[in-house]
């Protein structure tokens, strides 16, 4: 297969801290002042990363961490206690369950692997708000859109912070 | 991907499918007893105090645009604003001073009527910390919370008019529901003719609706909409909306009137909240009488 080379690269193991800080960065971007048409268009970065996390290293974040980040997102965004919990955690059993099958892709072919992932969590996400308030707003899902366009270059950022630091080969 | 991790012969704990299973139903468990009950308001407290300095943080690269934006004001429009806000005060100046008056001699006249004397509300100001990254919903905080005094059912003006109503306090900071929430109503009288009826939000920054307006009622385009103090929760007097566009539509009961509120309510980053919800007296108990149908309206709706 033509696309192995990326496992044969080497990335520095990930640690526990390097995890965190990715996580609250994505937070950090999420919380970003967006407004009208900008925060339709926002993507989902805690989303991404989480995915990133439960394809990448699916035995050190799981469901329950993802359940946890969906915890601090809604007191974040006073939404119902559980309803970003809830739609992350259908996010990393996504994640989880098709680890192997997303490694095997390239990016570009992982990107159409990760798209349905990412619009069952916003369904799960709208469901529930139809559910307690009883109307859906579809711009929300233009996020959907936007968050698996993100895939790609995200992947690369991460995968780029996680090289060693000093390359033998030059120099 | 590297392999540090990848050789475990063993058992790790219960599988996805079973997790997932785990933490959907506690969520779902959750949501119920959020939505149903208040007993999670304190949990969401404590939670919000590890949120909050990140949230500051988040909100950092906007303030210090602003900051920017406001040093870089141009000398002129300072001295263009100035002029204009002088002229503005001293034409206000002369009608203040009668306000004065008429107050005084509204209040006597109360006095001899023996009706209950009109209070003044206490405001405060705040400035809005951030606004909601929720696509579904109309929210703001300010930042001002519990340490400041402020309560939940207080109401968020601006100069003009009526901006939301505070939902939620944190100790620092407080979330306000715009009147253009979809799940906001706000009990109204029509200034021209004192017609009372219930304004609504319409998930639009823009717009508002008066539903449940019969087609006979006497109502016109460009009428002024100001609180009619009916509930206890808003105090009478502030405007609230200009009636823009009705439509009568012969196949239903009801006119279709769409109003625009008259505070910018995604404007300005100063707004003020008013203390001192206004006492009413008791409302009697209906349950025994059948025949009292006269039930404040437009009682707000749990968000």
């Amino acid at each position: 297969m033509s696309n192995f080379p990326k496992d044969q690269e080497f990335l520095l193991p990930a640690s526990n801290l390097f995890i965190a800080l990715s996580l609250v960065a994505a937070l950090l971007l999420n919380w970003l002042p967006w407004q009208g048409i900008w925060l339709a268009l926002r993507p989902d970065f805690v989303a991404l990363v989480l995915l990133y996390w439960c394809t990448h290293k699916p035995y050190r974040l799981g469901i329950g961490i993802a359940w946890g980040v969906g915890i601090f997102a809604d007191v974040a965004n006073a939404s119902v206690f559980g309803q970003h919990a809830l739609a992350y955690t259908v996010l990393a059993f996504g994640g989880v369950v098709l680890y192997r099958r997303v490694q095997m892709f390239d990016l570009r072919q992982q990107t159409l692997q990760i798209f349905p992932i990412m619009l069952l969590t916003y369904v799960t996400y709208a469901v529930v708000h139809w559910q307690l308030h009883g109307y859906i707003a579809w711009s929300y899902f233009i996020g959907c859109l936007t968050s698996t366009a993100l895939w790609i270059p995200l992947t690369l950022l991460l995968q780029t912070l996680r090289h060693p630091r000093s390359d033998p080969d030059r120099l | 991907m590297d392999h540090t991790n990848s050789f475990r012969f063993f058992n790790r704990g219960p599988s996805p499918a079973v997790r997932l299973a785990f933490f959907t139903s506690l969520s779902l468990l959750l949501m119920f007893v959020d939505a149903r009950y208040q007993y999670l308001e304190s949990a969401r407290s404590v939670i919000s105090l590890l949120t909050y300095p990140f949230q500051r943080l988040a909100a950092t690269p906007g303030d210090m645009w602003q900051a920017t934006d406001d040093f870089l004001t141009l000398h002129n429009n300072l001295i263009r604003d100035n002029n204009l806000l002088r002229r503005q005060r001293t034409a206000d100046a002369g009608q203040l001073q009668q306000v004065q008056m008429l107050k005084t001699e509204n209040d006597h006249l109360r006095q001899l009527l023996a009706v209950q004397q009109r209070v003044s509300y206490p405001s405060q100001l705040a400035e809005i910390a951030y606004v909601e990254r929720d696509i579904f919903k109309r929210r703001l905080y300010l930042d001002k919370g519990a340490q400041a005094n402020v309560q939940a059912g207080q109401v968020v003006m601006d100069d003009t008019g009526v901006v939301g109503q505070i939902t939620r306090v944190y100790p620092w900071v407080s979330e306000v529901t715009l009147i253009s929430d979809k799940d906001h109503a706000v009990p109204v009288q029509s200034l021209r003719n004192g017609l009372r009826t219930v304004v609504f939000g319409s998930g639009d920054t823009t717009e508002l609706a008066l539903r449940y307006v019969p087609n006979s009622a006497d109502i016109k385009a460009g009428d002024v909409l100001v609180t009619s103090g009916i509930d206890g929760i808003y105090p009478s007097g502030l405007p609230v909306a200009k009636v823009e566009h009705i439509e009568h539509d012969p196949a239903y009961p009801f006119a279709r009137i769409r109003c625009s509120p008259v505070a910018g309510v995604d404007k300005y980053r100063q707004l003020l909240i008013l203390s001192g919800i206004p006492k009413l007296p008791e409302q009697p108990d209906t349950t025994q009488d059948v025949s009292a149908d006269k039930v404040p309206k437009g009682k707000r709706k749990k968000p």
